[in-house]
């Protein structure tokens, strides 16, 4: 009855059932974010944040070179401060990058476009992207389409 | 007219028995949980048999439905060029629905019929009545660690059977399809939240593992002793612990989200 194989094969069931569950919470669910490689971190403040959320991609060129670390409201300027947490293989983005919140078709989500600009010198740990530009909130473009259908 | 009042009189009072028999087993094993600490070899021998030799099933089960959902998933999704929710499709619909109630049902047909036969069976060559006469209860030394077992096999083989499912999405979504992987995984972390959607599923899944275990040791105890009874047996576990299963889940469903 007591085979050590039947103990063994019914302790790898237990700690893989178990595993699955902390695959689950951490991976599947909201516990924690994919890791980026020896990330280093810029800021970014935005007027408009549309429906960017943590842990959106960052982008450049359609490529992901990251994710957003989190967003806070600046209580001196009322803008949105952006962390952004950039992979360590892109340390060479020019100084003055600019970054967009753009949304992936119609519908999907919303990320951060980054934009490389010209300066020779490279965005740092703890930098600020100056250029930014705020996610276009679908409404606020409807009315404005309305309304200026309308003054014509 | 009398015959007819009196044929459904008569199934009302057996069913009822029934009833009463199942609920009166329940206390019994319910009493005997004690038996996982004095006997706990006795419960390793049956998570074996009820949790490890169920994994394959399982696990094909499982990468052939989360390759069904990304493929299904994908081809509704691209129409409105929103492929990158595919994760959270995916990993939604296995973790709330998909994967307790068809890892519930696969678990009723491979684990419930056989522990129904394997009772029924040492009902019918009277090794039940055996033990009894060596003053062994038979409630606690066979039929409370298979019904534990059940209880605790069941929310684990429904976690493996999420993840390989979501895996099984990655590989036809991402892998063959072309969705970008970091959208699969973050549209994923966004929209399932650990405490609404995963630990309502492993609660769904005890449910289910306890209604299973449950009818398949009744069913078993309480089968006529012979090769016809024992089949009608093992039929009916499997027969009345999917319908349940997929009932339950209509009620738990509505009762959680």
């Amino acid at each position: 009855m007591h085979k050590p194989i039947v103990e063994i094969a019914v302790g790898l069931f237990v700690v893989a059932g178990l595993a699955a569950l902390l695959f689950q919470s951490i991976r599947v669910g909201s516990f924690n974010g994919d890791s980026v490689d020896d990330p280093y971190t810029v800021h970014a403040y935005f007027d408009n944040i549309g429906g960017l959320k943590v842990r959106a991609p960052v982008t450049m060129a359609g490529v992901n070179i990251g994710r957003i670390r989190s967003i806070k409201l600046d209580s001196d300027t009322y803008r949105a401060a952006v962390e952004l947490s950039i992979s360590g293989d892109y340390s060479n983005l020019p100084l003055d990058t600019s970054a967009a919140i753009n949304t992936q078709g119609l519908l999907g989500e919303q990320y951060i476009a980054l934009e490389p600009g010209g300066d020779p010198a490279f965005l740092k740990d703890g930098d600020r992207i100056r250029l930014t530009q705020s996610a276009i909130v679908l409404e606020n473009m409807i009315g404005q389409f309305l309304f200026g259908g309308k003054g014509e | 007219m009398t015959d007819v009042l009196r044929l459904t009189g008569a199934l009302s009072l057996k069913m009822l028995a029934v009833f009463g028999r199942a609920f009166l087993l329940l206390l019994q094993m319910l009493r005997h949980i004690g038996v996982l600490a004095t006997r706990f070899p006795l419960f390793v021998q049956q998570l074996f048999v009820i949790g490890v030799l169920t994994l394959p099933i399982i696990l094909v089960a499982a990468v052939f439905v989360g390759m069904v959902l990304g493929l299904q998933g994908y081809n509704t999704l691209v129409d409105y060029g929103a492929e990158s929710s595919l994760g959270l499709l995916v990993a939604l619909s296995l973790t709330r629905e998909l994967g307790p109630v068809l890892g519930a049902l696969l678990f009723a047909g491979r684990a419930g019929a056989a522990l129904t036969a394997e009772i029924g069976l040492m009902k019918s060559t009277e090794q039940l009545a055996g033990m009894e006469m060596m003053a062994v209860d038979p409630v606690y030394r066979i039929l409370a660690p298979r019904f534990f077992a059940g209880i605790v096999a069941l929310p684990l083989l429904v976690a493996l059977f999420n993840v390989v499912g979501i895996y099984g999405g990655h590989l036809v979504g991402v892998d063959m399809l072309g969705v970008n992987a970091s959208a699969y995984w973050s549209g994923m972390q966004q929209g399932v939240s650990f405490y609404d959607d995963v630990i309502n599923g492993v609660v769904k899944s005890m449910v289910f593992g306890f209604v299973i275990s449950w009818i398949a040791v009744f069913q078993g105890y309480d089968a006529r002793p012979t090769p016809d009874g024992v089949s009608r047996a093992t039929t009916m576990t499997v027969v009345a612990s999917s319908l349940l299963v997929l009932g339950l889940d209509f009620v738990l469903t509505s009762l959680m989200f």
